[in-house]
């Protein structure tokens, strides 16, 4: 029990401790740097400590901690009303006092009779979300240290907020912890609005107006799932007077779906599936570690968490169908969208809405199998694309821009960087890799329950490897001649986490039998008291393809770079009209220069054409079940 | 064994011709002679071709493009003067534009007289092309030239 | 039939992978001077030898190697062997997704191969390959999710043995991998992004910078991947071998008449229809399947 409270406390701790003035930038450095091997170590620990233990309860006096949670939620309420009256937006006021009334009259009305056994607990699936949090934060919040400097040099007009920076994102890691630990459903629902805010400010970070009508979306967007919630969570204690995770999951399924559906529709909005995508979409102004670490890796995860964990109160109900079929329709419409896109973020976070829509999809499923799959694809996931973002992020600097077309010969310029980029791009789409080898799992769940999801699994994976192949071909394309190499100004720290991330990205794949038996299945096996069963071949073959990848690709690539002589090499077939590589002989004896640009195919995919079919279809789906919920 | 005569793939450049040669080098195709009957291929690639087929003479606008369409090409590759024109320039030879024949630009080795080139003679001169290139590839291989360019 | 099925049956798995890496290239080599002799007389032409594929390989092979960047043919190396691979697995009777998936690895390669040169055709070409595989993926995957719901596996030595007549349960999916099976030949009307043909509006697409002993990889590669297109086929009729082997085959002729009687499409028209054809054919089939579970 001291490591989750350590987990949580600790970070919290050390984020008032970055507020703390006097501290010079070397020390604050030097305390970062231990302060994140300690938030990955601890997590580890925990894995060790509990690998052959099934999940573990605890009690904690907590009536000093609730009014101290309350306290803290009032106060935010009051700060927030307050920003919200001083810019003029008067419905996130709004959705603020609607959601304080409801859990102050909560509290006031059966707060006291309220009898919590054990507020916090630990099982594989937190274990996993803790890694993730801490492995992932930590090296995110190390990159910020070498990234966070350059921003401001390229914004000159962005207040220097570092401090606050810091902040925040080690406030957010605390509640993350928090929610992952939380049994106390009062407690979860806490730290869930604590990231809601923590998102909020960060996104609100560049404070111009468009970081700020995007941080108010999300805000907004947020709030209404934090309504929702509360409004869960006061009918299940009313209903059953339960208010614990682990009790609603042993609680008669019928009397505790409407709480459970809430829950969900809170999961819903806070990982942006359809129709509450475009929050996730305008958070790509904010600061990319932000991108990386929130939007991408690990608050979004939360959504699905919960989802994931309430799911089976929800098992074979028509909302279960429901949440299936919002999740299909997240997935494969985004994944259409981010086709369109040049915007490199915003492919990111369709991408990222995309994958989590499969996990949600997943969820609704809830078979051991269509489980074990969601969480590889969580853990697949936050790896790969939290990495992507970085890369991303550093790019946008060298390149003054984020626009994948402005990317060409990106492996000529940025070589060392390019290499890392195209190890989170495989690790996302390409065969042996997480993210395919998680599909190919689903695609068995899906289709031993639910041929519907099979096939927008089909077309959705198609659409997937178009975005990414024709990316992938942009930056690694390679002309004769010299380009000018951008690399050296990438700092240390940003090597440091680009190679953590880069390597756990094949790690990953390469443990993933390890984590499937040992951590992933005996909570499958708590939960459905059976495990999926896996193809040992399969296993075996995807093991050679990886194996022989790591072996066959830096060989094949030294051989052609030093061995191989027996070439002679030419020009670019341009017609005969070569003038040199890049340019040839137009009318008129002109010179004209190549330009290559990829498709995007606006006029089949285009945002504005499919972005509201998701939000429409999704609504549908989704008033249908709250629907039955009622019912 | 002879492979290089057993698949010749023709890249055809049309310097300044009149066109009378080209439909004759195109006719050549045609279910009527059908050069694919040997393996020949027409492709439009220097990259994939061993035999460059120029007709038409050599202008001051197309010489550079001969030259580069010959540089791309992969050794072993022989060149073919398609026509009277693209053998010595014929009637264009002293405009002022005109250098004359292909081989002012290019080392030629076989030339296909007529105006225009008959298909029968086209595929004549092709066939004698592929025991160049064999010759070539013969000579190539002797001087332990296939290991480098 | 049973002589074949219990020789089949003798080999054990790396002897039946062995078989396979060693045989496809000579069939698919085969077929393929089959096919253009065939194309010539439906052309009232005489047409190349039916070895023609074999020379031009062992010529390509001999020719000098010119590159235009030190790494373009890695890509191509990589995609023969994965397409390799895969074919091995398939025939090993090993999972069928993971074939699938280890052909669009390779096919992957294929596509990087294309845009690394940086050339204006090449990158066309490329683009245009990733649109023909996003307009065949789907009915690719949904194959086998078909596969699985008549025989209740995805593996390929099981679906084989199945003792029902697939086609019977799946005739939607196979019309539609008949016509996803087009662009995979790449075959007129979907010879999008490269040709065998002689005349294209982008050069020779995707292969125009990839030369001699790289072409010839490239073209090893297609009569792996024909051959390996084709066991699948066979999957459909498997209950009796025979018929299956020539359902095969008819279906490689009726793909050459397919080529010989259409124009090339434009990719708008390539993508749309596929997608479309899969929808109504594929999708269809499957539901029926599901419900009738
Ligand atoms: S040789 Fe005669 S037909 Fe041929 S290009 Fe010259 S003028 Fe025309």
């Amino acid at each position: 029990m001291n490591a989750l409270i350590f987990l949580i406390v600790f970070p919290l701790a050390v984020s008032f401790l970055a507020l703390v003035p006097p501290l010079s930038l070397a020390v604050r450095k030097g305390v970062g740097v231990c302060v994140n091997i300690v938030l990955c170590a601890v997590p580890i620990y925990l894995l060790v400590a509990n690998l052959d233990q099934g999940p573990a309860y605890f009690h904690l006096e907590s009536t000093i901690i609730d009014i101290g949670m309350l306290i803290v939620e009032l106060f935010i309420a009051g700060y927030l009303i307050y920003i919200s009256f001083t810019s003029k937006r008067y419905l996130t006021a709004l959705l603020v006092i609607v959601q304080s009334v409801i859990m102050v009259s909560f509290e006031f009305t059966s707060g006291h009779g309220m009898q919590i056994e054990h507020s916090l607990f630990v099982d594989k699936f937190s274990i996993i979300m803790a890694l993730i949090v801490g492995i992932i934060g930590s090296a995110i919040c190390l990159y910020a240290i070498g990234y966070l400097p350059e921003y401001h040099e390229h914004y000159r007009e962005v207040k220097d907020r570092r401090r606050y920076f810091a902040f925040l994102m080690y406030l957010f890691l605390a509640a993350m912890f928090g929610i992952v630990f939380s049994n106390n459903l009062m407690w979860l629902y806490f730290f869930w609005e604590i990231t809601t805010v923590c998102s909020f400010l960060l996104i609100g970070y560049r404070d111009d107006e468009p970081s700020r009508e995007s941080a108010f979306r999300a805000l907004n967007m947020n709030l209404v799932g934090g309504v929702v919630f509360a409004i869960g969570l006061v009918n299940l204690y009313s209903s059953s007077g339960i208010m614990e995770l682990d009790k609603l999951l042993q609680t008669d399924k019928g009397m505790v779906l409407l709480p459970a559906v809430c829950l969900a529709f809170a999961g819903l909005v806070k990982s942006a599936q359809f129709p509450f995508s475009s929050w996730l979409t305008g958070a790509m102004v904010a600061p990319t570690p932000v991108s990386a670490l929130l939007h991408s890796s690990t608050m979004v995860k939360a959504g699905v968490y919960l989802i994931l964990r309430v799911a089976p109160v929800m098992e074979n109900t028509a909302a279960a169908k429901m949440l299936t079929l919002i999740g299909g329709v997240s997935f494969l419409v985004t994944a259409l969208i981010a086709i369109s896109q040049s915007n490199a973020k915003k492919v990111l976070a369709y991408s990222t809405i995309s994958n989590l829509g499969l996990i949600v999809a997943c969820a609704g499923v809830n078979t051991a199998a269509a489980v074990w799959s969601a969480i590889l694809l969580i853990i697949f996931h936050a790896v790969a694309k939290s990495l992507l973002f970085l890369c991303v992020g550093i790019v946008e600097y060298k390149l003054d821009s984020r626009d994948i077309e402005d990317m060409d010969y990106l492996i000529m310029r940025l070589p060392k960087l390019t290499a890392v980029m195209m190890t989170g791009m495989a690790g996302m789409f390409l065969a042996p890799f997480g993210m395919i080898i998680s599909k190919f799992i689903t695609l068995r769940a899906f289709v031993e329950s639910n041929p519907a999801m099979a096939i927008i699994l089909a077309y959705g994976s198609a659409a997937t490897i178009f975005f990414w192949t024709k990316w992938m071909g942009k930056i690694m394309s390679i002309r004769h001649g010299v380009a000018e190499v951008v690399e050296h100004r990438v700092s240390r720290w940003e090597w440091i986490t680009l190679g953590i991330l880069a390597v756990a990205t094949v790690v990953v794949c390469l443990a993933f039998p390890f984590f499937s038996f040992h951590v992933i299945n005996p909570y499958l096996l708590e939960v459905f008291g059976k495990t999926p069963v896996v193809d040992a071949f399969n296993v075996m073959m995807v093991f050679i393809i990886m194996v022989g990848l790591l072996i066959i690709l830096p060989l094949g690539l030294l051989f052609y770079a030093f061995v191989d002589k027996n070439y002679k090499r030419v020009g670019i077939y341009l017609g005969g009209g070569n003038i040199d590589n890049i340019t040839f002989e137009g009318a008129m004896a002109s010179t004209q220069p190549i330009a290559l640009k990829n498709y995007y195919l606006e006029k089949y995919f285009g945002e504005e054409r499919l972005f509201n079919v998701g939000v429409f279809v999704s609504l549908t789906l989704m008033i249908i079940m709250f629907g039955v919920a009622v019912i | 064994m002879g492979w290089f005569k057993r698949s010749p793939w023709i890249l055809h450049y049309n310097a300044t011709s009149c066109n009378g040669c080209d439909i004759e080098l195109i006719a050549s195709l045609t279910p009527l002679y059908d050069l694919e009957r040997f393996g020949i291929i027409n492709t439009g690639n220097p990259k994939h071709a061993d035999i460059l087929a120029v007709t038409g003479s050599v202008n001051e606008k197309s010489t550079q493009v001969v030259r580069n369409l010959y540089d791309q090409m992969p050794n072993p590759k022989v060149v073919v003067a398609v026509g009277i024109c693209a053998t010595s320039g014929c009637v264009f030879q002293d405009c002022y534009n005109v250098q004359g024949g292909v081989d002012k630009v290019l080392p030629v080795d076989v030339y296909i007289p007529g105006c225009a080139a008959r298909p029968e003679a086209i595929i004549d001169g092709v066939m004698k092309a592929c025991e160049i290139l064999e010759e070539k590839y013969a000579q190539r291989k002797k001087s332990g030239k296939l290991a480098e360019s | 039939m049973n002589e074949l099925y219990a020789l089949i049956k003798s080999l054990s798995v790396p002897e039946r992978m062995l078989a396979f890496v060693i045989l496809a290239p000579l069939a698919g080599g085969l077929l393929s001077g089959i096919d253009r002799k065939l194309s010539a007389r439906l052309q009232g032409r005489y047409g190349p030898p039916v070895l023609q594929p074999f020379y031009d390989v062992m010529k390509l092979l001999r020719k000098e190697r010119i590159i235009v960047n030190k790494f373009q043919d890695f890509p191509i190396v990589l995609f023969l062997l994965f397409t390799i691979f895969s074919g091995a697995l398939f025939f090993a009777g090993a999972d069928l997704l993971l074939t699938i998936f280890g052909l669009a690895l390779a096919g992957t390669f294929f596509v990087l191969g294309g845009f690394c040169v940086s050339s204006p055709y090449s990158h066309l070409g490329a683009e245009r390959e990733i649109i023909q595989t996003v307009a065949y993926e789907p009915m690719v995957i949904l194959m086998a999710v078909g596969m699985y719901q008549v025989t209740g596996s995805f593996r390929v030595g099981t679906i084989a043995h199945h003792h029902a007549p697939l086609i019977l349960y799946l005739p939607g999916v196979f019309a539609g991998f008949l016509y996803i099976l087009t662009i995979k030949f790449r075959k007129s009307p979907f010879d999008l992004s490269m040709s065998h043909h002689a005349h294209q509006e982008i050069v020779r697409g995707i292969t125009t910078e990839f030369s001699g002993p790289a072409l010839a990889l490239i073209e090893i590669t297609h009569w792996y991947e024909v051959m390996l297109l084709l066991g699948m086929v066979y999957l459909f009729f498997a209950f009796n071998p025979w018929l299956a082997v020539v359902m095969a085959l008819a279906t490689y002729l009726f793909e050459i008449f397919i080529d010989m009687n259409y124009a090339r499409f434009k990719w708008q028209l390539t993508f749309m229809s596929a997608w479309l054809f899969t929808a109504v054919a594929g999708v269809s089939n499957i539901i029926v399947l599901s419900l009738m579970r």
